[in-house]
């Protein structure tokens, strides 16, 4: 692989990240984040929404006129949101329920109708498809420090499985408790902040005047 | 009573913005100027109150498992039924703009065709489709008032969120947190505030 593609791969994950630097798809983001498991599935989704429908649409970018373009590309978009619920929904029955409607939001995700509008349109297939792969992946990564940062703190356990030992509890005669407002939701938007600040603060060039 | 609480509730205990987090790309992007906020504000509550209730009659008689043909559940395809609902009513709302404000069309911008992929749009046609499941909303009455309830909760956070935004410029903030960073913050902190409201019921 060349080093070009290897930066379509890699610069979603810090210096272009979608969510903390693109500020895209924050919509559908934060909601899935109060466990691990339900933001991997999440990210993995968004993951291979995005790659194909850039795949697809820079198929298609020289036979789609531009004025009925965002509707060819919600139409695309929408196919594959369509086969990853159904395939959820066969595979991971529980993880589905969970994720109820934001599978659906996918399709109205900014990250794959952005990077389809900016990346796709102008690129060649597999180009793009590096692209979208890696912008999932960004977004996969945010989804899941803000996961474990949620799920430790505020249940005390990684994917279900407990790692603050019982008998530290106040319950059991122990000093520590559950910070229960982690698992509400205005608690991710301010970790979101926080990693905000700190990114910005190493890549100092992104930081606004 | 049960509509009225559908609307209250909508507007302040389900928030699209607080509690769903729905439509946050444009609220953090546009809410730099309370006037432009009020214009996406209005927009997007227009869509709505228009999307919702045909959404709603389009899973009601075609989409529902038996609606259309006995035995068939379309029921799949409603993700690609709503938003090309949603695409089309946005366009509409397009027009309209650029021909009675051309100022708001060109302050608006890019955002204003995305108000088709305005998560809080799309969400509220699922919701309201997960609502019709569990039966909180039973009529078509029922659903514009859901829609109009939503678009409205939406309406508030983003004008509140763009008069502490107008605000905020003056004060001294440490340079990396600048920008999206406090915006995230901010609507974390409202959030928290919009959390008294949770419990309450008519």
């Amino acid at each position: 692989m060349s080093s070009k593609s290897l930066k379509y791969l890699t610069g979603p994950l810090s210096s272009d990240n979608p969510v903390i630097v693109q500020i895209l798809g924050i919509c559908s983001a934060l909601a899935v984040t109060v466990q691990l498991k339900p933001a991997i599935v999440m990210g993995l989704s968004v993951m291979v929404v995005t790659a194909f429908s850039n795949l697809v649409m820079s198929f298609l970018r020289n036979g789609v006129p531009s004025r009925i373009r965002i509707i060819v590309q919600l139409v695309v978009i929408a196919t594959f949101v369509i086969l990853v619920d159904q395939i959820l929904k066969a595979f991971v029955y529980d993880v589905s329920k969970q994720l109820s409607v934001y599978v659906g939001l996918i399709i109205t995700n900014c990250i794959v109708m952005g990077r389809v509008e900016a990346f796709a349109l102008a690129n060649k297939p597999w180009a793009s498809f590096l692209d979208g792969i890696g912008n999932g992946a960004g977004y996969a990564m945010i989804l899941i420090i803000v996961a474990f940062i949620r799920e430790l703190l505020g249940s005390g356990s990684l994917f279900g499985f407990r790692i603050i030992p019982e008998s530290w509890y106040i319950e059991n005669g122990g000093f520590y408790s559950n910070c229960g407002l982690m698992l509400f939701p205005p608690m991710a938007l301010i970790i979101v902040g926080c990693i905000i600040w700190v990114h910005r603060s190493r890549n100092k060039e992104l930081q606004e005047k | 009573m049960e509509t009225l609480n559908i609307f209250i509730r909508s507007i302040f205990i389900d928030n699209m913005v607080f509690s769903f987090f729905f439509g946050m790309c444009s609220f953090i992007a546009v809410s730099k100027s309370v006037k432009t906020a009020l214009g996406l504000g209005a927009a997007v509550t227009f869509v709505m109150v228009m999307t919702v209730p045909i959404n709603y009659l389009l899973n009601e008689y075609v989409l529902k498992p038996n609606a259309l043909v006995e035995g068939v559940d379309l029921s799949f395809l409603s993700f690609i039924v709503f938003i090309a609902v949603i695409a089309a009513f946005t366009q509409l709302v397009e027009m309209i703009v650029e021909r009675f404000s051309p100022t708001l069309y060109n302050q608006l911008g890019i955002f204003l065709p995305l108000i088709a992929v305005n998560c809080a749009i799309m969400g509220g046609s699922l919701f309201m489709q997960q609502k019709v499941e569990a039966g909180d909303i039973q009529n078509a009455w029922q659903s514009i008032v859901y829609g109009l309830g939503s678009g409205l909760g939406w309406w508030l956070a983003i004008v509140m969120m763009a008069a502490i935004r107008e605000r905020i410029t003056y004060s001294h903030i440490p340079a990396a947190l600048k920008g999206p960073g406090i915006a995230f913050i901010i609507t974390g902190l409202m959030g928290i505030a919009f959390m008294i409201f949770s419990g309450i019921k008519l």
